[in-house]
């Protein structure tokens, strides 16, 4: 809608330091108007911090903010057309949630205030709680209200620090769509925290993979799953096999023959980035195939686990050399190897992506490692 | 015997609250009093005179109007100057906070009768004469380190994020501080207003370094009177008094259960 979206949020530079802690590195970014756009990092990593800093209530200690054309790093945080959802739900204790809900226009004097935070409501489903005070509800329901608070504005910017964290998973795929739905809807930029990688690929545009500090990529849902561009994005993104090859001699037929640990294989030019000779080889569990039909890659191994979880079946099959592959496959009726058994695997060339063996394999894979 | 053990406890606390409450019952009981002499101190007879005139001892009325007047100045100053204190000091951290907290501990700790005497000597050498405007200064003085120590434990009990979330939805930061900050500080304001009420209208040794003939208190009209002799409607005065603070614990508690209720139902 027009009136809606003063246009891209912009951050250049912005930096946070508390003391010599460097809370956020140089962050470039730009949100797209109108664009549902994901945070997604591990704990600490410092998304409450940048979004602290979109809303005004952390002074960035350099770089600038932009909303379309006009420059509001220094603009204070209640001249800012831009609400949160925070973290913490911060509702006003001493306010029926009707009030809490209603504070926002109230402050604008919304003449149609209450019938707006009435809606707000009973688009959470808490038609029924408008007269009672935060501290009788849930953690659950809290988190509602904080919503509805924020969502009623309609701000150009809306900020969700992880808004879904305390619901249960019903209520949250149901929250989930009631979100997405209002962002088309009225058109305002949504930016949303979470630690949940699904949650981030279903509802988001473009999402940006949060690490220490620094954004180690920015792209949309497809792309960052199937092209992550460091270890850590394909290890905190779903899950990788990894695998150390060795590029032996140039591109023909648009395919690059590599070695990993005797093993031949083919990967499509074009993922290989020039002059890289050293390479992790990066397999999603399913785009692996038991047997040998998958493709022109194979690679032998014994299954060590299989578990069934109805609509697939996932394998760890340990190589000769002793690495553990996952593989998903799906339950199309197909016979389902068992643990001891010798089987290959195999995937066409192109499947894969190819990473600089200099990164950490283990980038992403222990959260409280990368902490800090 | 059974019987005491098993009640032990009950009956140690209502010696405990006996003893307490045997000097209010007696003053009120000796209100009801009809004196002979000037001593109210022995039962005579039964009588209303001094509730249906309380105000007939010669100059009483006019010590309990003048500390009233102060203990509502001293308070109301001291109530605004302290909850800014405290919010200072529990907010900011700024060079010199630490030695701010305990320079405001100093009038609690410092004994009357060398504050008394030091504030004299101070309104001595800075000629300001002894009276009223002197005991009503000196009142604002202790009180707001009492003030300041109700008001900043409630505010660490505050979140912060609770401002910020008001700012963050438009309120500027004087509808944040009457919207959010005051509400949920004023348990703690009010409790550092009432108590500074009481303080300064109890107050004797201070109030006598600072007081001219003129600016007689309560406190001090009372132990004038007992040198002299003391009329029955000092004990009507001080049941009424007993009664007030007495209707407003009460109601106290009353409002915090109805809020605890609604908060956890
Ligand atoms: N006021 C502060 N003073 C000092 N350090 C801070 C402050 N606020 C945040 N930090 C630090 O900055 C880093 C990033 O914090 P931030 O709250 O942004 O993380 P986050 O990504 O939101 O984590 P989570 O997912 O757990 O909410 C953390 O290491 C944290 O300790
Ligand atoms: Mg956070």
């Amino acid at each position: 809608m027009a009136e809606h979206g003063a246009g891209d949020l912009r951050l250049t530079g912005l930096t946070k330091r508390f003391g010599d802690f460097t809370a956020v590195h140089p962050l470039d970014l730009t949100i797209p108007r109108g664009s549902f756009f994901a945070l997604l990092g591990p704990s600490g990593c410092g998304k409450t911090t940048t979004l602290r800093m979109v809303a005004g209530l952390e002074e960035p200690s350099g770089g600038t903010i932009h909303l379309g054309d006009t420059d509001v790093t220094g603009t204070r945080a209640h001249r800012r057309n831009v609400n949160t959802v925070f973290q913490s739900y911060a509702l006003f204790p001493h306010m029926t949630v009707l009030d809490n809900v209603m504070f926002g226009l109230r402050r604008k004097g919304d003449k149609q205030a209450e019938a707006k935070a009435r809606e707000a409501l009973e688009l959470v489903q808490l038609g029924q709680a408008g007269g009672r005070r935060p501290g009788q509800l849930s953690g659950g329901m809290q988190q509602r209200v904080a919503l509805a608070r924020a969502l009623v504005n309609r701000p150009d910017v809306l900020l969700l620090d992880e808004p879904l964290g305390a619901l249960d998973l019903k209520l949250r795929r149901q929250m989930q769509i009631e979100l997405k739905r209002i962002q088309q809807e009225v058109g305002l930029t949504f930016v949303h925290v979470t630690h949940d990688q699904e949650e981030a690929m279903t509802m988001a545009d473009h999402i940006a993979v949060m690490n220490a500090g620094r954004i180690e990529q920015l792209a949309d849902p497809a792309t960052l799953y199937e092209h992550p561009a460091s270890t850590f994005v394909a290890n905190f993104l779903g899950q990788s096999n990894l695998l150390r090859a060795r590029v032996e001699g140039g591109a023909r037929d648009g395919l690059v023959r590599a070695n990993t640990e005797g093993q031949e294989l083919l990967l499509a030019a074009d993922s290989v980035p020039e002059g890289l000779t050293d390479l992790w080889v990066g397999v999603r569990p399913e785009k692996l195939t038991l047997g040998e039909a998958g493709g022109r890659n194979r690679l032998g191994g014994r299954v060590v686990d299989a578990s069934f979880t109805g609509v697939a079946t996932q394998y760890v099959v340990r190589t000769p050399w002793g690495a553990d592959l996952v593989v998903v496959q799906q339950n199309d009726g197909s016979a389902r190897a068992t643990p001891g058994e010798d089987v290959t695997l195999s995937w066409e060339p192109g499947r894969e992506f190819v990473l600089d063996a200099a990164q950490d394999d283990h980038a992403g894979l222990d959260e409280v490692a990368v902490d800090g | 015997m059974a019987w005491v053990r098993r009640h032990l406890l009950f009956l140690a606390a209502v010696l405990v609250l006996a003893y307490m409450l045997v000097p209010n019952v007696v003053v009120a009981v000796f209100s009801f009093n009809d004196p002979v002499g000037r001593y109210n101190y022995t039962w005579r007879a039964f009588s209303l005179d001094a509730w249906a005139n309380p105000c007939g001892a010669a100059g009483i009325c006019q010590s309990l109007g003048l500390s009233l007047r102060v203990g509502l100045v001293a308070s109301l100053t001291a109530t605004v100057l302290g909850t800014m204190v405290a919010f200072a000091l529990g907010r900011h951290r700024f060079r010199g906070r630490a030695g701010t907290n305990l320079l405001i501990f100093m009038p609690m700790a410092t004994p009357e009768v060398v504050m008394g005497s030091s504030l004299l000597t101070l309104f001595l050498m800075m000629g300001l004469p002894a009276g009223t405007l002197a005991i009503t200064i000196a009142h604002i003085m202790f009180c707001i380190s009492f003030v300041v120590v109700a008001v900043k434990a409630r505010v660490a009990t505050l979140d912060p994020r609770l401002e910020e979330a008001a700012a963050d939805l438009g309120a500027t930061p004087l509808q944040t501080f009457l919207r959010v900050t005051f509400p949920l500080a004023f348990p703690g304001i009010l409790a550092g207003a009432l108590l500074a009420f009481s303080l300064s209208f109890d107050d004797y040794i201070i109030t006598n370094f600072t007081a001219s003939p003129s600016s007689v208190t309560f406190p001090m009209y009372v132990w004038g009177a007992a040198q002299r002799g003391a009329p029955v409607q000092v004990n009507v005065i001080g049941t009424l008094m007993f009664l007030v603070a007495l209707l407003v614990v009460v109601a106290g508690q009353a409002l915090a259960a109805r809020r605890e209720r609604s908060r956890a139902g």
